[in-house]
């Protein structure tokens, strides 16, 4: 195949999936020239499974993307059929919102949203080469012998390297949903030294909403007060789809039970490890058979769409089990299968061969992100996308590099978790992952966030000046409030008591007031109005800073304490193995993960308080050597 | 975790009338100020840098002076460890350092390993190259055998005991996840205010029985404090000696928490004695009459057992009575002497008095009923008499702080249950407790949470 010059960018992005659109709109938005190259531009931002964004902890990922300037917020809010808050009966770290998108729609904007975006080209292509000179990218070729020059080539192929398909004991070689699977980059990875795992994941079947009986299910609409994503979305949709829920039957689980020899999963077929978190209906009966049943939600795929997923039947199993199966669904009795359900195994690369900006350690200027990487989850892929492309853009422009920390955002978290610990299934955050999330509300994502987004240039001075008024507003009434005293008089009372507390006895200040669990804002500013217009959102942040105040007191000063550890920097080229002390397990695994920081180090397994006691002493031996010398 | 505050006795155990408690790190100050209380009531935050300051150390919760002591106030950097560095000039004996060390580490600060402040002088550059693999060496050997010897130290028991507290915390936790990560999944029943609150207390009752039985480790460590009383010429000294001779004493001439009162340990039958105010009991003078109603009050009252003699040959008198009273909430043994005279004594009067204490008659003088007496003494601290409900016991200081802050985040979680605050914020303090026992079986892995999750619930969507 001859060779061309194709053209150079300062940043290349392989892939146009969640990770993909984010990585290049991040860097097209912060200035670099970037190219995306993807096997099939129909298939921009696809959701391969279920047709839903956020709920806990993904959620507030959507949010941070957004507050960081990113495009998954904007896009869902415009192309969603539902949505709603989650735990809105529990506290604020875990409220968490959650969307069911039109999966056609949510490709087409995103698709039109990239093709507006300045400084950014699409294009049409599969990449089968890395370029790769003196340990450093220098661009890619593809399959039809274009090269493309790039300073920064960002690798986003979700589960297309080496996709294997599998549904009985079918197995054929494919990406999802039947698409090309990449083989020629695979090798192309593999030769070039990193490491890989493999693994597997499932999508359950999907049936024509026509067919199904809704009678013998349970409606599950959307929230009736409007909701958004983005925190510049001012339209919101009104014209909201249900999604239904039913259950499995006796016979559902007799089936499977009668039929679990053709499962490839048990049958040995599948070899890669699957998410615990994600399992397929075959598993969830083993593993719990004293369950007599599992809920199954009936959600649209889109407006223009009869397809419906049908959540929580999850299989690899033949397709005539499958048909069976679905038979035996209360409600799906005469539903007519559109797609069946499979699994699928992939090349994920181990993420320990990352740095924080996800760049490789092996290859200089190469970043890899999403479900690559071992994640799962389309928010997860995005979140790696936006650092991926912040970080690959801002070493092309000369900027600092940006990693967010574990106390300042879910996404700091998950690429911390990653490059630090690894992951033996493909990784899903999960609240319960982040030690501060009582830090990491989904109401605050902006005021962590939109500060970092607006010095890379993906916060528009228009936003962020609006940002920056609602923050001076939460500070003026939050000091209001300390400071107003509360009579005990009796309109105060009244109020008081309607909100079923107990009456006041002697002044207090208005702030002591709503730390009273029944006190709301609003019922505050009914005795002591606020001069201003205090928005919802305002008010929201007033109420949890000034309720949750001992508990937030309490989670800053656990990390101001990590922050100190994080500050205690790793020199880079330590080398583990002439340190005298260490143990084994430790300097293996400190030399395989390369901590940046103490703090970092500690959380490495196998890395016990004792190896980061000698480690510190190393490192301060260093430095006064080199006073000293 | 590193850089936290760090306290440990500093002076040799058992040695000297004075003792030093060091306390390093950026909070050694703050949590100095939290239990002492100086007599001008100046703050140790707002006082100049290396001065030293009289006054009291008092126990927060009952506001009771604990100890009269001398602070010295040393600000970074200019200190051993160019950290601010408090140190806690103590004129106790070891059961009052003990208290004080406790004191410290309940209210913020960490027991420091072996070593561990010579590793931070290093550390803040305050040692030079020459001593640095020197230092490595001992952290590596120091840390390693102080593990070993607190896992050694701590027996089967406790451990297992500790570990099913931390499954407890451990499947409420994972239930509450649950319930936030997958809200609408019906299988799990939603975890309840109520049942939260069951459960926190049946772990809060548990804490505080390994922190009751915390004394008998003590007791094991430092000796069963035993104080004998009765009128003069009751035969106390006769006693003493007897136990004395009869048993090798292990140390003697111990400086107690006043000068007046000398401490003596002798081992009866496996339970080692520390006899207080042998000193006096020698010069046959009354405790009560030499150092006065009040201290001798707190002396029994710090006792673990008190040996109440009275005379067989005399009938029993008021200051009997009185001191029959005295003893009544007490570990007790009354020992009804001098057998071998006519007795005057009614036997069942002092028995009804003895409200179901043991009581023993013995002739001190003719070694009769001695023995009997040092069986009881054995019996009752093995066979249950003195806190020994369960053989479990924890004993090691660091141990014992932390169950402390266990203590403390579990009641913080039960009062925000009662209050009535969302479910999440109750789990931080669930949590923290769960990650506290974990630091005394030295066992903290977030990733057993998620684990927990996946094995216990059927989950996926």
């Amino acid at each position: 195949m001859p060779q061309f010059e194709a053209g150079t960018f300062d940043v290349i992005v392989i892939g146009a999936g969640h990770a993909g659109v984010e990585a290049a709109y991040a860097s097209a938005k912060m200035g670099a020239s970037t190219l995306v190259l993807t096997m099939n531009l129909d298939m921009i931002a696809f959701m391969p499974c279920n047709p839903s964004l956020g709920g806990p902890a993904k959620g507030i990922v959507v949010r941070e993307i957004d507050a960081l300037g990113g495009a998954m917020g904007k896009v869902i809010d415009k192309t969603h059929i539902q949505m709603r808050m989650l735990n809105t009966g529990k506290g604020p770290a875990v409220r968490a919102l959650r969307a069911q998108a039109d999966k056609v729609l949510y490709q087409q904007e995103m698709k039109r949203m990239l093709e507006d975006q300045e400084n950014l080209s699409l294009h049409q292509g599969v990449v089968e080469e890395l370029i790769v000179e003196d340990g450093e990218v220098k661009g890619v070729l593809t399959q039809i012998g274009a090269v493309y020059r790039a300073k920064t080539v960002i690798v986003t192929t979700g589960t297309f390297l080496r996709g294997e398909v599998i549904i009985g004991d079918l197995k054929y070689s494919s990406g999802p949903n039947n698409q090309m699977p990449s083989i020629g980059l695979a090798d192309s990875l593999r030769g070039l030294g990193f490491d890989t795992v493999r693994f597997k994941t499932g999508t359950p079947p999907r049936v024509n909403s026509n067919t199904v009986d809704y009678s013998k299910t349970e409606i599950q609409p959307g929230d009736e007060t409007p909701r958004a994503f983005s925190f510049e979305t001012t339209e919101f949709i009104t014209d909201q789809l249900p999604c239904w829920l039913t259950y499995t039957s006796p016979l559902t689980h007799q089936l499977i039970n009668e039929n679990l020899h053709l499962s490839p999963m048990y049958s040995g077929v599948i070899k890669g490890k699957g998410p615990s978190y994600c399992p397929s209906i075959e598993d969830k009966i083993v593993r719990f058979a004293d369950k007599s049943r599992h809920q199954i939600f009936l959600e649209p795929e889109g407006r223009n769409t009869r397809e419906m997923y049908v959540q929580g039947l999850s299989t690899s199993l033949p397709e005539h089990v499958q048909r069976k199966m679905i038979e035996s669904v209360p409600g799906l009795e005469k539903a007519q299968m559109l797609r069946a359900g499979y699994a699928i195994e992939y090349d994920a690369i181990v993420p320990t061969q990352l740095w924080p900006t996800l760049e490789t350690k092996k290859i200089k200027n190469l970043y890899t992100a999403g479900q690559l990487n071992g994640t799962s989850g389309y928010e997860e892929a995005a979140a790696q996308g936006i650092m991926a492309g912040i970080n690959a853009a801002s070493s092309v422009l000369g900027k600092e590099e940006v990693v967010l920390g574990r106390a300042d955002a879910y996404i700091g978290v998950l690429i911390d978790d990653l490059v630090t610990k690894g992951t033996s299934e493909p990784y899903r955050l999960l609240t319960s992952r982040a030690e501060y999330r009582l830090l990491l509300r989904h109401d605050n994502a902006d005021l962590r966030l939109t500060e970092v987004g607006h010095s890379l240039g993906m916060i528009s001075d228009e936003r962020y000046e609006k940002f920056v008024a609602k923050k001076e507003q939460i500070e003026q009434e939050i000091e209001r409030l300390r400071k107003v005293s509360i009579k005990p008089e009796e309109a105060v009372q009244e109020i008081i008591e309607a909100a079923g507390g107990t009456a006041l006895r002697e002044p207090m200040k208005a702030a002591d007031l709503l730390k009273r669990p029944e006190m709301k804002y609003e019922e505050i500013c009914k005795v002591i109005p606020s001069a201003l217009e205090i928005s919802q959102d305002v008010a929201e942040q007033v109420e949890i800073s000034i309720k949750y105040e001992g508990y937030i007191e309490k989670a800053m000063q656990q990390v101001n304490r990590m922050k100190k550890m994080e500050n205690k920097k790793i020199p880079e080229g330590i080398d583990y193995h002439a340190i005298s002390g260490l143990a084994k397990e430790a300097r293996a695994n400190l030399s395989d993960v390369r901590p940046l920081s103490i703090a970092q180090a500690s959380r490495i397994s196998g890395v016990n308080p004792a190896d980061i006691s000698i480690l510190l002493v190393y490192i301060e031996q260093g430095k006064i050597a080199k006073i000293s010398g | 975790m590193h850089f936290d505050t760090i306290a440990a006795i500093s002076t040799p155990m058992g040695e000297g009338a004075i003792a030093i408690i060091r306390i390093s790190g950026d909070e050694a100050v703050e949590i100095a100020d939290r239990l002492f209380r100086s007599p001008s009531g100046k703050q140790l935050v707002d006082s100049a840098s290396h001065t030293i300051h009289y006054g009291h150390l008092m126990d927060p919760v009952t506001d009771e002076v604990v100890e009269e002591i001398m602070v010295s106030l040393m600000k970074a950097p200019k200190t051993f460890t160019r950290e601010d560095v408090i140190e806690l000039n103590c004129h106790g004996g070891l059961v009052s350092v003990n208290r004080v060390l406790r004191l410290v580490l309940q209210y913020g600060a960490r027991l420091a390993e072996p070593g561990e402040f010579t590793k931070r002088a290093f550390l803040n550059g305050r040692i030079d190259l020459s001593q640095s693999e020197a230092v490595m060496d001992l952290i590596r050997a120091k840390t390693d055998r102080a593990m070993n010897v607190a896992l050694n130290q701590m027996d089967g028991k406790l451990s297992r005991l500790i570990g099913e507290l931390r499954q407890a915390l451990l499947e409420t936790l994972a239930q509450v996840e649950v319930n936030i990560d997958y809200p609408e999944y019906d299988d799990v029943e939603e975890m309840t205010i109520p049942l939260m609150i069951e459960k926190g207390e049946w772990v809060r009752s548990e804490i505080i029985r390994l922190l009751s039985t915390s004394s008998q480790g003590r007791i094991l460590r430092e000796g069963l404090s035993t104080v004998i009383i009765g009128r003069p010429n009751v035969g106390k000294s006769s006693l003493l000696n007897s136990l004395v001779q009869e048993n090798k004493a292990i140390v003697t001439d111990i400086a107690g928490t006043t000068r007046d009162i000398i401490e003596e340990y002798v081992n009866v039958k496996g339970v080692p004695l520390k006899l207080v105010d042998t000193a006096g009991i020698r010069e046959t003078e009354d405790l009560v009459e030499r150092i006065g109603v009040e201290r001798s009050r707190q002396v029994l009252k710090e006792a673990d057992l008190v040996i109440l003699l009275l005379n067989g040959s005399e009938e029993l008198s008021p200051e009997d009575e009185r001191l029959l009273e005295t003893i009544r909430p007490m570990d007790a043994i009354i020992v009804v002497n001098k057998t071998d005279l006519p007795q005057q004594i009614d036997i069942e009067t002092v028995k009804q008095l003895a409200n179901q204490k043991h009581v023993i008659t013995a002739s001190i003088l003719q070694d009769e009923g001695v023995d009997e007496l040092e069986e009881t003494i054995a019996n009752l601290f093995f066979g249950g008499g003195i806190e020994a409900e369960d053989p479990t016991y924890v004993s090691n200081e660091r141990h014992i702080a932390l169950l402390h802050q266990a203590k403390t985040s579990i009641e913080d979680a039960i009062q925000a249950a009662e209050a009535r605050v969302p479910i999440d914020m109750i789990q931080i303090d669930i949590t923290r407790t769960w990650e506290l026992l974990g630091e005394i079986v030295g066992d903290t892995v977030q990733d057993s949470l998620i684990n927990q999750l996946f094995s216990q619930f059927c989950l996926g969507k």
